[in-house]
């Protein structure tokens, strides 16, 4: 059964003169345990599907289900607990006036959990960074030790569900290499579900079993992993992207 | 050799890397920005007028060679130049100026610092919900906040005072009143630009109420700008309360108030210059001390500032 | 044949709270009519190297070389007028983000036609610039010279760029992540128009990137910098048979559509490559 569902989502910013559609009938379906890939380019709109999701964008129509219940509006407490997000850039995501041990407890004391302390650093640990960062503040560590404090604040309230929103673009590709491996562990060992975004086929086929591919506003095509390795695919957008994603080529490619 | 050991074994701690607490967290963040502040020698400079103003006016009594209030013999003592017995004269009721300065830094650390109490929580509170909740609130809000800036302050606080009788209280109210909207407006703007970080959402996704987003993670953020707005007006507040001093709705005579001391001193102010001279050098001191402590505190604090 | 920039044992530092500390230690070679590509990752210094080849070390920052000569000029003690007539007119330089490098309340126009005017030429301004906005293809030269940078794509404001950097014919390009802004098919497309300028003017070109990818495909010959060092140099075209465990391991790290290991091979970072 699918985990959740997203059915004619719509998103639309702005009001009166000024009316961006950023979403139209966007539908797709994420399976329990699976992981799932979004891929597009800026401004396709990719980011707000996760961010409409979560109650961050206004959404102006569709449906959305989780585990077969409605999505409430606006979420509750469960939902936070069920879903967490992982952001783009490791720099804004962390504030920067408070430690890494405020970051991780403040989750926990909003949602009255107990055995805080071991909480806190039982996931500094599961992310690889140990318990001497605990009293850190974000400006004392580099770009990837961020994202992974980002991951644990994710994982603090021990949702089922991981939304991540092009974690690694931002890192140098040595240690994307790493978050994706810590990731991809993650997710074998506490059976999450993750709907990733990225700009990057690469990245998302190595980390994902289906995907869509997403241009402005739209989904344009699902593909499966074994589909893009084998590049069978029905959309010009989706053999452009690939064949950009392999680098630059000399002869000069057909014009579209 | 052995009173440096452990100096800089705290230095060391302090400095860590790798806090092994909450609290060596916070003093070593707190010490990182006073080694940055103490780099800004002009900043110095200001926090040493400051330092001072406020050691004046807890050792007023100590400090102060005679009585503020109660002068001397009025057929001998008046109007006296500044000598070694009377440091900066006297006045026409006999009185030594010198600690009726003295006297006079406690009510001005006392207006300066109620004032800050006051206005600054007002001006953060209205300023970061209009910014965080946007929307009708803003709307309403900032036009409150527009009314009350489109008084010019003294005529403001003129009419306060006028309503609620003179006196240094009413004087402190009045001005708080008319300066809590500056912060408001600067507050909002940070809570502008802050509301749609990445982190805001982040706490927000982890089902964060707004009291505590505005609270725990907004109001920090503005805090060090309306910090460093506050202390360069402190200076315009000083000038203020002594203005209303002058114009005899603020401190009521006795009262060692340093802009009552310079209306007093103002029927002198061609033959005896002193009279008036002093509190106003007073004044002027303070005034720049907060300027200079307000222009360092920028450097370290504003981080668009350091760049 | 003399090379058209040579670059020997060139060091930048900055100060910090524990003395100077080094970005880029000791970094030379030299440079043909060629595509050089500089790879590395943050923190490997290859930025600042770039930056210093035009004399734009931050002024906290110094730079000190045993030799840094373009075109016979000796760049180190280059005055601030002998600066102002290679910057623009033989040398010029492609930064990351159009937004940050345009002037925002100027329009597209009017900055490149001061481009031109500048380096002499002032009658044929006009029309060196609509041309050279047409070499960069884009395809409503008018619109583009009458519009303000806020009003472009990223990828037109890429190419506005680099039209306004080669409307002086300069002999040497520096591009610092021209490309990294940009969505993978737009950067594709503004490459395929570097490519082609490059090589119909005989351009000489320094292509700065963490892509090792995209460089490697790119560039004739390839600088891997790690902690400000040059770890190795070889020819684009024997990316495969890397030696250095660093340019090693940044190829094997990147996850690719074909090929499934996972976990990902991490790089081993070793103390020393540091030496």
């Amino acid at each position: 059964m699918a985990l959740i569902e997203i059915e004619d989502l719509e998103v639309t910013f702005g009001s009166g003169g000024r009316v961006v559609q950023a979403l139209r009938n966007v539908s797709l379906s994420v399976c329990e345990e699976e992981s799932f890939g979004i891929v597009g380019e800026s401004g396709s709109g990719k980011s707000t599907v996760l961010r409409a999701l979560c109650g961050l964008a206004p959404v102006t129509g569709g449906r959305m289900r989780i585990a077969g219940k409605a999505v409430p509006s606006p979420r509750d407490p469960e939902f936070y607990r069920r879903v967490q997000m992982v952001f783009q850039d490791p720099y804004a995501s962390l504030h920067p006036r408070h430690t890494i041990d405020r970051v991780l407890s403040e989750p926990l004391a909003i949602h009255g959990f107990d055995r805080r302390e071991q909480r806190v650093e039982q996931a500094l640990d599961e992310v690889g960074l140990g318990a001497g960062f605990r009293f850190r503040y974000p400006h004392q560590l580099s770009g990837g030790q961020r994202q992974r404090v980002a991951i644990a604040r994710a994982l603090i309230l021990e949702p089922s569900v991981i939304l991540l929103d092009e974690p690694t673009s931002a890192l140098d590709a040595s240690i994307q290499a790493e978050v994706l491996n810590l990731l991809d562990r993650l997710r074998a060992e506490r059976g999450l579900t993750y709907v990733l975004v990225s700009h990057d086929l690469a990245v998302v086929s190595h980390m994902c079993d289906r995907l869509v591919v997403m241009q402005s506003g739209e989904v344009v095509e699902h593909l499966t992993r074994e589909a893009l390795k084998d590049h069978v695919t029905k959309n010009d957008y989706t053999s452009n992207l690939l064949t950009a994603s392999e680098g630059f080529t000399r002869d000069p490619a057909p014009q579209r | 050799m052995t009173a440096d050991a452990p100096r800089q074994g705290l230095s060391e701690w302090l400095q860590s890397e790798q806090p092994a607490s909450r609290r060596q967290a916070r003093l070593g963040q707190a010490w990182r920005t006073w080694l940055a502040f103490t780099k800004n020698r002009l900043g110095m400079v200001g926090l040493g007028i400051v330092l001072l103003l406020v050691f004046v006016a807890i050792f007023a009594d100590v400090i102060a060679p005679y009585d503020p209030v109660i002068g001397g013999d009025l057929r001998t003592l008046r109007l006296l130049p500044p000598s070694m017995d009377h440091l900066m004269g006297t006045d026409d009721l006999a009185r030594d100026i010198f600690s009726r300065v003295i006297h006079g830094a406690r009510l001005t650390l006392m207006v300066v610092a109620l004032v800050a109490v006051i206005a600054t929580p007002i001006g953060l509170l209205v300023g970061t919900t209009s910014g965080y909740f946007g929307g009708w609130l803003d709307i309403v809000l900032m036009r409150i906040t527009d009314i009350f800036l489109a008084f010019p302050r003294l005529i403001l606080a003129l009419a306060f005072v006028a309503a609620l009788g003179p006196g240094i209280e009413n004087a402190i109210i009045a001005i708080a009143i008319t300066s809590w909207p500056p912060y408001a407006r600067l507050a909002r703007a940070e809570t502008l630009t802050i509301r749609n970080a990445e982190h805001i959402d982040a706490i927000r996704l982890q089902g964060a109420s707004p009291a505590r987003i505005i609270w725990g993670h907004v109001t920090p953020l503005c805090l060090s700008s309306v910090i460093i707005r506050v202390t360069l007006d402190m200076a315009g507040i000083i000038l203020t309360a002594a203005g209303l001093g002058f114009l005899g709705l603020g401190a009521q005579p006795p009262q060692p108030e340093w802009g009552a001391m310079i209306a007093g001193g103002r029927r002198f102010l061609i033959d005896y210059w002193w009279v008036a001279t002093m509190p106003g050098a007073a004044i002027f001191l303070v005034s720049l001390g907060f300027n200079l402590l307000g222009d360092g505190l920028r450097d370290v604090l504003d981080p668009k500032a350091a760049k | 044949m003399k090379p058209l920039l040579s670059v020997e044992n060139l060091r930048i530092a900055f100060p910090s709270r524990q003395g100077p500390v080094e970005v880029v230690r000791g970094v030379s070679f030299n440079l043909g009519r060629e595509r050089l590509g500089i790879v590395g990752e943050s923190g490997s210094g290859k930025s600042q190297t770039g930056r210093a080849l035009l004399g734009l070390t931050p002024v906290s920052g110094t730079a000190t070389a045993d030799r840094l000569e373009f075109d016979g000029v000796d760049l180190r003690n280059a005055t601030a007028k002998q600066w102002r007539s290679l910057r623009g007119a033989r040398m010029s330089m492609v930064m990351q983000d159009p937004k940050f490098s345009l002037n925002p309340v100027m329009t597209i126009g009017k900055q490149l036609m001061e481009a031109v005017k500048l380096h002499g030429g002032k009658s044929e301004a006009r029309d060196k610039s609509l041309a050279m906005l047409e070499a960069v293809q884009i395809r409503d030269p008018d619109r583009v010279m009458a519009a303000y940078p806020h009003e472009l794509s990223g990828g037109m404001g890429q190419r506005a760029m680099i039209a306004m950097m080669l409307v002086t014919e300069p002999d040497l390009l520096i591009a610092d992540e021209p490309t990294s802004a940009l969505d993978v098919t737009v950067q594709i497309e503004v490459l395929r128009i570097l490519d082609n300028l490059v090589t119909q003017r005989g351009m000489s070109l320094i292509f700065i990137s963490h892509d090792l990818k995209l460089v490697s495909t790119f560039c004739d010959r390839v600088l891997v910098m790690y902690a400000g060092r040059v770890v190795e140099e070889l020819d684009a075209s024997r990316m495969s048979e890397a030696s250095h465990p660093y340019t090693r391991g940044l190829l094997n790290c990147l996850p690719t559509i074909t090929g499934d290991s996972r976990p990902l091979p991490v790089l081993a970072r070793d103390d020393a490559w540091l030496e």
